[in-house]
C-alpha cells in the first residue's frame, strides 16, 4: 500500500530526505516500522496520524535524536552543496532561564555562529519578537515561547526545519502568527516537515502529507490528493472525524 | 546577666569578638569558594554524563555528605603534620589548614546537591541541547548559570555546615589565639572557661549571619521567580 500510495507523489522537486525500510524497537514495542519515504524539496510535509503513531518519533530520527533499530535515512546535500543542517522545533520548547535575546545568543553559540546584538536582533526580528528582547524567556507567552523557539532554530541556518505541533494549544491569533513565520521560512528555501493534529492547518501549509499510524506510513501524496481523494480507509476515517485506532 | 553582657559585647563592638567573627568568615567563605570551585563542575559533570562507575561516585559522593568533621580533621592533621606527607608546606595550625578542612568536608555537600539540581534540569534540556548540538563544557555552563539560584542555596547549605563546624578546624587549627581562634572553637573553649558572655555573643553574632544569608537568599530566589523566570 505504501509504495503505491508514494509513487502518487508526483514531484520535480529534488529528494532532501530518503528512508529505507526505517525501523525502531524500543523496549520489545516497535515503534516506527517498515518506513520507505521519499521527502523532496519545496512546500512543507506534513505528517499527520493519531496520538502514538509515530509522528514525534520520526521526527526525533530525523533530527538524528535516536537512531533506527534499522535501515539507513540519507539526507541529500543542499541545492548548494553543502552539508544538510537540521534543526527542530518541538511541541513544548524549554526556554533557558534567560532572556529572549539571551536565548537567542546561546542557540547562535551553539551553531558556532556570531552572536552579536545584529544576529539577535536579525532573529528576533524574523519572528516578530525584537521588542521582547529583553524579557525573561519564560515570561513569554505560550506562542511567542514557541516563535522565540523558531528563532532559535533558525539560529543554526537549517535546509531542514523539524516542527512538532508547533501550534498545538496556541489561540488562532498566535497560530497565524507560527504559521505566517513558517510559510515565510518555506519560501525561503527551507525544507519544512511538520506535525500536526490541526486538519485546517495541514491544508494550509502542506505541500504533501504523510499519515502515519501505529509506526507505518498508511499514506503519502500531494496534499490536494490527500484531501481530496484519501486512498485509504483510515486517512477517509481521520478526515471524517472518526476515531483512528 | 548573662544575656545582657553578650549584647553589650556586641553592641559595644568589642575588639577581640570581632576578630575572631572576622577570622571565622574569612576561613568559612574561602573554603565555600574552593569547595564550589570542586564541588560545582563535578555536580554538573556527573549529572550530564555516563560511565561505568558513575552510580558508585554519586553513591560515595552522597556517604561524604556525612563525613565526621574530627575524623576529617584527624586525617588532615596527620597529613599537614610535620611527618606528614605535606608536613613540608608548614600549613598545620594555620587559618589555611582550617579552609582545606571546612573545604574537604563541605564539597561532597555541594557536588551531590549540585548533582540533583543539575540532573533534573538535564531532562528537561537534555532534547533542546541535543538538538542544538550543544558541547559538554556549554551545556554545564549553561545548566549551572540556569541552576543558579538553586545553587545559591545549595553554597549557603555548604556555608552554614561549615561556620558551625568546630571538630576539624579545632584539630587543625589548634585554636590558637588571635591567629586560628574562630567563632566555634571559641564558643567551645569560653564555655568551658564559664565566660558565657563572650561565648553566648558569638553564639548569637553566628546565628544572626547564617540567618541573614538565608533570608538574602530566600530574597533572590523570589525576586528571580518574578525577574528571570
Amino acid at each position: 500500500m505504501q509504495d503505491r500510495v508514494s509513487e502518487r507523489t508526483v514531484s520535480r522537486n529534488p529528494s532532501i530526505i530518503t528512508l529505507e525500510k526505517i525501523g525502531l524497537r524500543i523496549d520489545a514495542t516497535d515503534l516506527l516500522v517498515g518506513i520507505d519515504l521519499e521527502i523532496r524539496n519545496g512546500p512543507p510535509t506534513i505528517l499527520m496520524g493519531p496520538n502514538g503513531s509515530g509522528k514525534t518519533t520520526l521526527l526525533r530520527l530525523l533530527m538524528g535524536l535516536i537512531e533506527p533499530s534499522v535501515g539507513r535515512v540519507h539526507f541529500h546535500g543542499a541545492a548548494n552543496g553543502l552539508p544538510i543542517r537540521r534543526a527542530i522545533v518541538f511541541q513544548k520548547p524549554v526556554m533557558l532561564r534567560r532572556t529572549a535575546a539571551a536565548n537567542v545568543a546561546f542557540a547562535l553559540a551553539a551553531a558556532h555562529r556570531s552572536s552579536d546584538a545584529a544576529s539577535i536582533v536579525r532573529l528576533l526580528d524574523q519572528v516578530g519578537l525584537s521588542a521582547l528582547a529583553d524579557r525573561p524567556a519564560r515570561k513569554l507567552s505560550g506562542g511567542e515561547q514557541q516563535r522565540l523557539a523558531l528563532a532559535r532554530a533558525l539560529a543554526r541556518e537549517p535546509n531542514i526545519l523539524l516542527l512538532d505541533e508547533p501550534t498545538a494549544s496556541l489561540d488562532p491569533a498566535q497560530t497565524k502568527a507560527v504559521e505566517d513565520i513558517i510559510t515565510r521560512v518555506a519560501d525561503n528555501g527551507v525544507k519544512v516537515i511538520m506535525a500536526t493534529h490541526d486538519i485546517g492547518e495541514a491544508k494550509r501549509l502542506g505541500g504533501d502529507v504523510i499519515f502515519l499510524n501505529k509506526g507505518r506510513v498508511i499514506e503519502h501524496s500531494l496534499a490536494q490528493r490527500f484531501f481530496t481523494q484519501p486512498a485509504t480507509a483510515d486517512v477517509r476515517r481521520f478526515l471524517a472525524g472518526e476515531l483512528v485506532l | 546577666m548573662d544575656e545582657g553582657s553578650a549584647l553589650s559585647l556586641i553592641l559595644n563592638g568589642d575588639a577581640a569578638l570581632f576578630a575572631v567573627v572576622r577570622l571565622s568568615l574569612f576561613v568559612t567563605l574561602c573554603a565555600t569558594l574552593v569547595a564550589s570551585v570542586i564541588g560545582l563542575p563535578l555536580g554538573a559533570l556527573i549529572a550530564v554524563t555516563r560511565f561505568p562507575a558513575r552510580d558508585a561516585l554519586i553513591v560515595l559522593i552522597n556517604a561524604m555528605m556525612g563525613l565526621p568533621p574530627v575524623v576529617v580533621g584527624l586525617a588532615i592533621f596527620l597529613i599537614l603534620s610535620r611527618s606528614g606527607p605535606l608536613g613540608g608546606l608548614g600549613l598545620l595550625f594555620t587559618p589555611q589548614a582550617m579552609i582545606i578542612a571546612q573545604a574537604i568536608l563541605i564539597a561532597p555537600i555541594i557536588a551531590a546537591l549540585t548533582r540533583q539540581v543539575i540532573e533534573d534540569l538535564w531532562i528537561e534540556y537534555r532534547d533542546e541541547f541535543g538538538a542544538m548540538n550543544v558541547g559538554l563544557s556549554a551545556r554545564m555552563k549553561a545548566l549551572l548559570w540556569d541552576a543558579r539560584f538553586a545553587l545559591v542555596t545549595i553554597l549557603l547549605a555548604g556555608f552554614g555546615r561549615a561556620a558551625a563546624e568546630v571538630g576539624a578546624v579545632m584539630i587543625v587549627g589548634g585554636n590558637i589565639d588571635g591567629y586560628t581562634r574562630v567563632m566555634t572553637t571559641t564558643i567551645a573553649l569560653e564555655t568551658s572557661k564559664g565566660n558565657i558572655p563572650l561565648a553566648l555573643g558569638l553564639g548569637i553574632i553566628l546565628i544572626v549571619i547564617i540567618l541573614a544569608l538565608n533570608a538574602l537568599a530566600w530574597g533572590l530566589r523570589q525576586w528571580s521567580e518574578r525577574h528571570a523566570g
